[in-house]
């Protein structure tokens, strides 16, 4: 066991792939010298090489297509998007031609490209730094999304993206990039199936579902109701496609009470499929209706407001107050 | 790029990359028309054939405003990133280095012209007369613009690298379409509007997406009436520009089929010289034009960043010897064109001008949520009032606590007043 950060944890488990697989290579803006923007890949230029580690043109949708054509070749490419917000020009590239390569060649060609994008808000930034995109590539079929909470998973979440035969998108979430806890590199232990949700916390009155960024939060709010006497569950989702719906609606069925919260806009969101499998799977077991806690149907607000926008513990209070109303 | 675009002594040996020009000449052989140099780094001026009668129209009034504004935009740019150091910005993006390029392009544009920058355009923002504080607004997080374009013409910055390309060349199709109905529906005798070009911003590294790409066959389709304007500072954050392109970045129009320039974007009298020239012959309607502005972005790429981790001290100093201001101080005082008490106004106006910044952003007020529900759609949306109405009732029960806690706290006081 090793304490490292978020943002180490992920360097770390890079720096394991590209020691493992000689084919696994890292492309992206400024990951070289730099180490990326965030310092993903701090010291991996020097390690490996220009060759596996790739600083590209300023081009997403080049980026994205070029790691198609490679991984067509037998590479595994791990692609880097800066922001949130740059990943539209590559939109095309990922939507429309990563995601339905397997199916329409019949099976016969896969293209295991991960793409990293560290995501949502939270940290004072400017436009297009703080988004939540997952949704939409979420509705995309040929797409898996993972989302790391903590260092272990982070550590290992990379490497299982790189060992998957699909396309994977690991959404970061970048303000917790700094946060701190332990990482067993020898062992994923329970973290074997990166697709699976973790129950992280027991309890009995309510669940609260959260992933990502909020999985702190989520935890938090659970902290403050047991001081109120409420026993709430708390599960890190981990995987947004695909969902694990048997640890969510497990729970529900012991605890009746739901609720889902993300940063990004509760409208056409993650929180409404889970909602929406949850009353098909569970509806009996529900004794509120599941409530979702989400931004707002706006782009999101500048950073001085952002604390107006973003779910916090307080949010998640309110929502659980409602569902125990019931 | 470098070396043989420059008289040889000025940019040669600059490292950055010579060799790579070196091999782009063996396979394609020499770029097709030299970097336009007219003022020199040692204040001298020199010919070109073709832009030296742009700038022979330029009076000392001129160039000494050329000088204020770069000085101007120079002092606010070390106001504002003092700002972001003492935690009044969330970011900022400097142009320290680029004074030239900016105002020298900004400077050839006509009031009737319309401006789409990049995010690193305050000195073209300031020749279009958009009030400097206003651009801290998205720096400070408190908006995502900051003014209101069609005051000046100058479009709000784009974050999203080369997005803005686009729309440049679609608002030129509608100039080209404007000034066509207006010729048609002109009235013999009647003077006419002054025709309009439209000029974008975006750099070298922005160069690299695919729609500066379409846009430049767009506006090669249409013959939109639109100059490109490439700062090639050098670097995309970490990364060379040597990695975006291969070749001269002006060389490039060539292949969408209208003219590219590549200018010393120091020289702030060969930029305006240049640009005059694009604008005028788009306002004719003759071809969109590239200018490719030969620069160097001498601080960081923002506030957040560390160029130490990327490149040597020596090729900032190098450029540093390039100097767009000190190169036109040379010139002004050589020339007799300005003396010691034309600078110090410009001096004392900078710090006027910084204190006047540095006030008006402690001041900038901190929106509402509420304005952004309010501005999410042009027209009422049901799913926006419902969350508005979540909104307030959510807010209301914090109101409500707090009151409770005022009550409480007023109560106690009381309490304690009447046991005194
Ligand atoms: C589509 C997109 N991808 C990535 C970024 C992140 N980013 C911001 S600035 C920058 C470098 C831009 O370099 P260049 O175009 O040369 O302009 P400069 O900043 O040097 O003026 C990058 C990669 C972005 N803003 N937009």
């Amino acid at each position: 066991m090793t304490t490292m950060t978020i943002a180490k944890a992920i360097n770390e488990g890079l720096r394991a792939t590209l020691n493992n697989n000689p084919r696994t290579l890292l492309m992206g803006e400024d990951i070289g010298p730099l180490g990326g923007v965030y310092r993903v890949t701090d010291g991996l230029i020097g390690e490996f090489g220009a060759d596996r580690v790739v600083d590209t043109p300023l081009a997403e949708s080049g980026i994205i297509g070029t790691a198609i054509g490679l991984a067509l070749s037998g590479y595994l490419p791990v692609c880097e998007i800066q922001f949130d917000g740059f990943v539209f020009p590559g939109f095309n590239q990922i939507t429309t031609q990563l995601a339905k390569m397997h199916s329409r060649s019949n099976g016969n060609l896969t293209v295991p490209v991960v793409i990293r994008i560290p995501y949502g808000g939270g940290i004072g930034s400017i436009e297009h730094h703080s988004e939540s995109p997952e949704a939409l590539f979420a509705h995309t079929a040929g797409l898996r999304i993972i989302t790391p909470s903590n260092p272990h998973d982070a550590y290992w979440m990379i490497q299982q993206a790189v060992d998957c035969q699909d396309p994977v998108i690991v959404f970061e979430p970048k303000r917790r990039y700094w946060l701190k806890g332990e990482v067993d590199t020898e062992s994923p232990g329970p973290s074997g199936d990166p697709f699976k949700a973790h129950v992280l916390r027991e309890g009995t009155d309510a669940t609260v579902v959260a992933y990502g960024p909020l999985v702190p939060v989520a935890l938090a709010a659970a902290g403050a109701a047991a001081e109120d006497g409420r026993s709430v569950e708390v599960i890190d989702l981990r995987s947004i496609s695909p969902i694990d719906f048997d640890t969510v609606t497990d729970s529900v069925k012991k605890t009746g009470r739901l609720i889902v919260a993300h940063e990004a806009p509760t409208f056409g969101g993650i929180g409404g499929e889970i909602a929406a499998r949850v009353s098909e799977r569970a509806f009996l077991s529900l004794e509120a209706p599941v409530i979702r806690v989400g931004g707002f149907h706006m782009p999101y607000p500048v950073a001085k407001v952002e604390e107006d926008y973003l779910p916090d513990i307080d949010r998640i209070l309110e929502a659980l107050d409602r569902a125990l109303a019931y | 790029m470098g070396a043989t675009h420059l008289p040889a002594t000025e940019f040669d040996g600059t490292g950055v990359d010579d060799q790579l020009e070196a091999e782009a000449e063996a396979v394609l052989g020499a770029p097709d028309a030299p970097m336009v140099q007219l003022l020199g780094p040692d204040g001298a001026m020199g010919e070109d054939p073709v832009f030296s009668e742009y700038a022979n129209r330029l009076d000392a009034e001129k160039l000494r405003g050329f000088y204020a504004d770069m000085a101007a935009i120079r002092r606010f740019d070390q106001e504002a990133t003092a700002l972001q150091r003492q935690g009044q910005l969330a970011l900022w993006v400097p142009l320290t280095g680029q004074e030239a390029a900016q105002i020298g392009s900004g400077r050839a544009s006509q009031p009737q012209d319309y401006i789409f920058p990049t995010y690193r355009e305050h000195g073209v923002a300031l020749t279009r007369n958009v009030d400097l504080a206003e651009l801290l607004r998205q720096f400070r997080g408190v908006s995502n613009g900051g003014w209101n374009p069609k005051d000046t013409n100058f479009h709000l910055y784009t974050l999203v690298l080369a997005a803005q390309t686009p729309h440049a060349v679609g608002y030129a199709m509608g100039i080209q379409r404007d000034q066509k109905l207006a010729a048609a529906n002109a009235t013999p005798g009647q003077p006419q509007e002054p025709k309009a070009a439209v000029m974008v911003y975006f750099g070298d590294g922005a160069s690299s997406e695919g729609d500066v790409h379409e846009s430049m066959v767009f506006a090669s389709s249409y013959n939109a009436p639109v100059v490109f304007f490439c700062q090639n500072n050098h670097w995309a954050i970490s990364v060379p520009s040597t990695v975006q392109t291969r070749v001269p970045l002006a060389d490039r129009a060539k292949g969408y089929g209208f003219p590219g320039i590549r200018v010393d974007g120091n020289d702030v009298i060969a930029v305006h010289a240049v640009t005059e020239w694009a604008l005028e012959r788009a306002r004719e309607g003759k071809s969109p034009v590239l200018i490719e502005a030969f620069t160097y972005r001498v601080g960081a790429h923002t506030t957040a960043d560390d160029p130490t981790k990327y490149r040597g001290s020596e090729e900032e100093a190098q450029w540093r010897a390039k100097d767009p201001l000190e190169r036109l101080e040379k010139y002004l005082r050589a020339e007799g064109l300005a003396d010691d008490a034309f600078f110090a106004k410009v001096k004392a106006d900078g710090d006027e001008l910084a204190a006047y910044v540095r006030k008006t952003t402690h001041d900038l007020e901190t929106p509402d949520i509420r304005t952004a529900f309010a501005n999410t759609y042009a027209e009422a949306h049901p799913l926006v009032a419902e969350e508005l109405a979540w909104f307030e009732e959510y807010s209301a029960g914090f109101a409500d606590e707090s009151e409770t806690a005022d009550v409480k706290a007023a109560e106690a006081n009381t309490d304690g007043a009447a046991n005194r």
